[in-house]
């Protein structure tokens, strides 16, 4: 698998710098994400890379190579497997990590596992809580991170508006909105007390559209999902569903239909909606978000259980 | 969302986005200036909203229209309150540039809000009620902005709708925001008659302001300069961390704070003194010529020099920053406890975090008149004026010179607040030096004290040095008492030292025994004197040496004929005092403590007195050792 075969053509060199050294608002981003990237890497014992396999991840993970480039990543990456990503993520997942050179931590809620937990059978909620939130606080506890970086951005959701670049979480890994440091230029204060730790979102001040610009400039490897094929979906509350394996109940009156479709966003497919789409290319994909009138978040449907669904995912420990 | 350009092809947008550069700029408003509202209009105008957010704007609104407000509306807490309670952060782009936006919501917390979104804006925007003019909120917040060194500040006259579009009334403010803002330090100050509801001169001239031709809101912040003039300033560069992949690499990483650096260049390292040359300008994509801020990089020198995180390179041909223990500084308080003179809290400052108390508070700014009103601490919201002295040198640019080094954050060691933001003040001459040997050497004139604290001493060795002075008859036990709680201090984890025996003399006078008191205690030490000041005035005296807040008296009260009976059992010399028709006495008339030693009491005796040091915070909590 090519995992760079979706860049049409070659993208135009990126330029560094403007005519006199002034950055590009991209590279500008860059060199600040590095910057919050390093400054974990320097002030903290013990931190770990949260790795969704998915676009944002991506960009974190090459952002973090530009960081310590030619040292390797003085971090692990930690995947937390719900069983149910879609089979292409894991792919992608194992052959990007082995190229890249990257150190993988995997875990499952072994609980969640035994129990059969699935959004089929307990609804997307209490999954959603045992198999990624509690399996997240399970993985940070037994690592004992005192660091985890995450790839959200403020631009994704209302809540994140007000994130913090580091995200200070109790003993209980829980997010006190009221109780946040304040951040002024770009100094961070990272001290903690025992048992505290932060999550960290060095994408903080990236946009949808330059998490793609960067992706095609700097031909980043994704998953292959996000570019429009066919796939076997069935369409519920108005959502496109992949059925991704046998495990996909299908009601009686429901047949899976071949639709050329994408996914902007990966996640958990029973939960990750697909839109109809014919991009098959980065700039195609730029170009079909442009035009489009529907926020990134739409599709999952995790975000959909309530107006403050995220909000309060957050207090509990959820990214 | 839809691109603000007029688009036809995807290539020809990918190359223009490319090519843009980022502003940042803070929008400053109380509550009801429309804020929010102008905020959302810009999103939306930009074409930033998408439907489904659109839709919740509309849904929220009573009469179905696009609550624009509601754009901008984040947590459910504050959805609750009617008031936004943090910054929040926004983006759009145009043609020309990509935006970030600090929406700073006006409220109680407004100047903490305030100058987080401001520390990095290039642009401050502020919004006057066209209707009530310009308060003394405005004046304040363009004080802050100004102090923060935001180099543009423009004035969005609101609700000029209202006003029928007035010239009279825009020209007013305008009059009266200039007589003020004199005083302020910005490169570029703008006026803009807008109604943020309606979008009158926000992104399109307004039909309806035929008057005013300067252009509306949007094109100033798309053609505004930007102040990054990276090849006059002096370079900087704090190292982050060394980056040692394997024995024959080893590289400083890092993010140019400010100024230009070329392969080859002569750099000096601070606080060595060193100097070497640049081998290297490494990045992921490889090796390059040239960098300027603000890239992070990885740099690497010629010789072996001991670099770490903390350490400044800067070109050996351009001016040194200073490097000093003592600071000034403007500080703006962020902390809800209130600034406390006799705390260490840690200054980070560049990719640098050391020690620091505060040696004076010189004033505090009055919020209403911004006069200089004089204090001793700074609370919640209030900014003043600091000196601090440092453990270990700072090495900093004023910073009206150099937003990146001359700022700095202090925490509270306890809470691990972040309490202050503090912008650095140039010092005074004679504390420049054209070298670091001279640095050093001044360095070393100007600050003859002692750079350990009172307070960091009490957090090392957890305890308030006083001394305790036991008065008593000879022979009521005073001088095994003293030994005895010098152990049991010792055990507890504390530090005491008994003013005791000299070869010459069993004690010494009370007069040399107070001198060596208070210099134990500015040591940091508890004493105990189980000295003979069988007088008050002996007693009060060394009070006053010691200093009253350290003293410590506790009465040993033995009847005579006990006190007589111990020393006869020991053949002691002072038997013949008793005998004396001199009074042998003078007992305190409040001493702090009042024990008695008979029989077997010596260990309830030091028990109680430990209570005692305990009861008045003069022992803090020890940590178990683990």
């Amino acid at each position: 698998m090519s995992l760079s075969h979706h860049l049409t053509a070659d993208p135009p060199t990126p330029p560094q710098a403007l005519s006199t050294m002034r950055l590009t608002h991209l590279r500008q981003l860059e060199a600040e994400s590095i910057h919050i990237i390093r400054e974990v890497a320097a002030e903290f014992d013990n931190p770990v890379m949260l790795y969704s396999i998915g676009k944002d991840s991506s960009v974190m993970v090459r952002l973090a190579q530009k960081a310590f480039a030619p040292a390797p990543l003085p971090f692990p990456l930690l995947h937390i497997d719900t069983t149910f990503k879609f089979r292409e993520m894991i792919t992608f997942r194992d052959h990007f990590c082995a190229e890249q050179g990257l150190e993988l931590l995997i875990h499952t809620n072994p609980e969640g596992l035994a129990a059969n937990v699935s959004p089929f059978t307990h609804g997307s909620k209490i999954y959603t809580d045992v198999m990624k939130t509690q399996a997240l606080l399970q993985a940070l506890q037994k690592g004992g991170y005192d660091a985890a970086f995450g790839g959200a951005r403020r631009d994704e959701e209302k809540s994140r508006a007000k994130e913090r670049i580091y995200s200070f979480r109790d003993r209980f890994h829980q997010w006190d909105p009221k109780n946040q440091r304040p951040e002024l230029w770009s100094l961070y204060n990272g001290r903690l007390h025992k048992g505290e730790s932060i999550r960290v979102f060095p994408l903080s001040n990236w946009t949808e559209l330059d998490v793609w610009q960067y992706i095609y400039i700097e031909k980043i490897p994704v998953v292959p999902l996000y570019f429009a094929r066919k796939h076997p979906v069935v369409e519920r509350n108005g959502a496109l569903i992949r059925i991704d394996d046998e495990r996909f109940p299908l009601e009686p009156d429901e047949t899976p239909q071949e639709v050329v479709c994408r996914f902007r966003t990966l996640g958990c497919y029973p939960l990750s909606g697909a839109v109809r789409s014919e991009a098959t290319t980065v700039p195609e994909i730029i170009d079909e978000m442009l035009r489009t009138r529907h926020s990134e978040r739409q599709g999952r449907v995790i975000d959909h259980d309530s107006t403050a669904s995220m909000e309060r995912k957050k207090r509990e420990g959820y990214f | 969302m839809l691109a603000t350009q007029p688009y036809t092809d995807i290539h020809t947008f990918l190359e223009q986005h490319n090519n843009k550069e980022l502003l940042r700029f803070v929008a400053i408003g109380s509550v009801d200036d429309g804020k929010s509202t102008l905020i959302g209009r810009l999103l939306h105008d930009t074409h930033q909203v998408y439907e489904d957010q659109l839709a919740d704007a509309r849904a929220h609104s009573a009469d179905g229209e696009i609550d624009f407000a509601r754009i901008t509306d984040g947590l459910s807490a504050e959805r609750e309150q009617g008031i936004t309670i943090d910054v929040a952060y926004r983006y759009f782009a145009t043609e020309k540039r990509k935006f970030i936006i600090a929406d700073t919501p006006g409220h109680i917390q407004y100047t903490r809000n305030m100058a987080t979104g401001a520390s990095t804006a290039d642009v401050a925007i502020i919004l006057i009620d066209a209707r009530l003019g310009v308060l003394q909120q405005s004046k304040r917040h363009a004080y802050i902005a100004s102090l923060l060194g935001i180099p543009y500040l423009a004035v969005a006259i609101n609700k000029m709708d209202l006003l029928d579009f007035d010239p009279k009334v825009f020209y007013a403010i305008q009059q009266e925001f200039l007589a003020f803002a004199e005083k302020l330090e910005f490169v570029g100050l703008r006026f803009f008659p807008i109604s943020a509801l309606k979008g009158d001169n926000l992104l399109h001239p307004s039909e309806r302001t035929p008057w005013y031709t300067d252009g509306p809101l949007l094109r100033f912040l798309e053609e505004v300069p930007l102040l990054r003039d990276v090849e006059h300033q002096p370079f900087r560069f704090p190292v982050q961390l060394v980056l040692r992949p394997h024995l024959d690499y080893r590289g400083f990483a890092g993010t140019i704070a400010s100024g230009v650096l070329r392969t080859g260049d002569s750099v000096t390292v601070f606080p060595s003194g060193k100097t070497s040359r640049i081998k290297a300008i490494d990045t992921y994509e490889g090796p390059v010529d040239t960098a300027f801020a603000p890239q992070s990089v990885v740099l690497r020198i010629t010789d072996e020099v001991d670099i770490s995180r903390g350490d400044m390179l800067v070109r050996s041909d351009q001016a040194p920053p200073y490097a000093a223990h003592t600071l000034d500084a403007t500080v703006v308080w962020l902390d809800e406890q209130p600034l406390d003179p006799n705390k260490a809290y840690q200054i980070k400052h560049t990719t640098r975090s050391v020690k620091a108390h505060i040696e004076r508070v010189h004033w505090k700014s009055d919020p209403n008149t911004l006069d200089h009103l004089p204090t001793t601490h700074l609370a919640l919201n209030e900014i003043g004026r600091l000196s601090l002295t440092c453990h270990r040198p700072l090495f900093f640019d004023p910073y009206k010179n150099n937003r990146h080094t001359g700022a700095f954050i202090l925490i509270d060691t306890l809470t691990n607040h972040t309490v202050a933001a503090g912008m650095l003040l140039p010092l005074p001459p004679q504390e420049i030096a054209p070298d670091l040997e001279q640095q050093r050497a001044n360095a070393r004139l100007i600050r003859p004290r002692s750079e350990v604290s009172q307070s960091e001493r009490t957090e090392r060795l957890r305890q308030h040095p006083v001394s305790v002075w036991l008065s008593g008859l000879p022979g009521a036990g005073r001088t095994a008492l003293a030994y005895a709680l010098e152990r049991r201090l010792f055990d507890l984890g504390y530090s005491s030292h008994v003013i005791g025996m000299t070869q010459e003399r069993l004690l010494h006078s009370a007069e040399e025994a107070a001198m060596l008191c208070r210099q134990l205690n500015n040591a940091g030490l508890l004493c105990i004197y189980p000295g003979d000041s069988h007088s008050r005035s002996a007693r009060d005296y060394a009070r006053e040496i010691i200093g009253s807040d350290r003293f410590l008296c506790v009465d040993i009260d033995v009847p005579q004929e006990v006190c007589l009976q111990r020393l006869e059992t020991q053949q002691d010399p002072r038997v013949p005092l008793f005998h004396r028709s001199a009074p042998l006495y003078e007992p305190p008339h409040q001493p702090d403590l009042r024990a008695t030693i008979l029989e077997d009491q010596l260990e309830s005796t030091v028990h109680q007195i430990v209570s005692l040091l305990r009861q008045k915070s003069i022992l803090l909590p020890v940590e178990e050792k683990t």
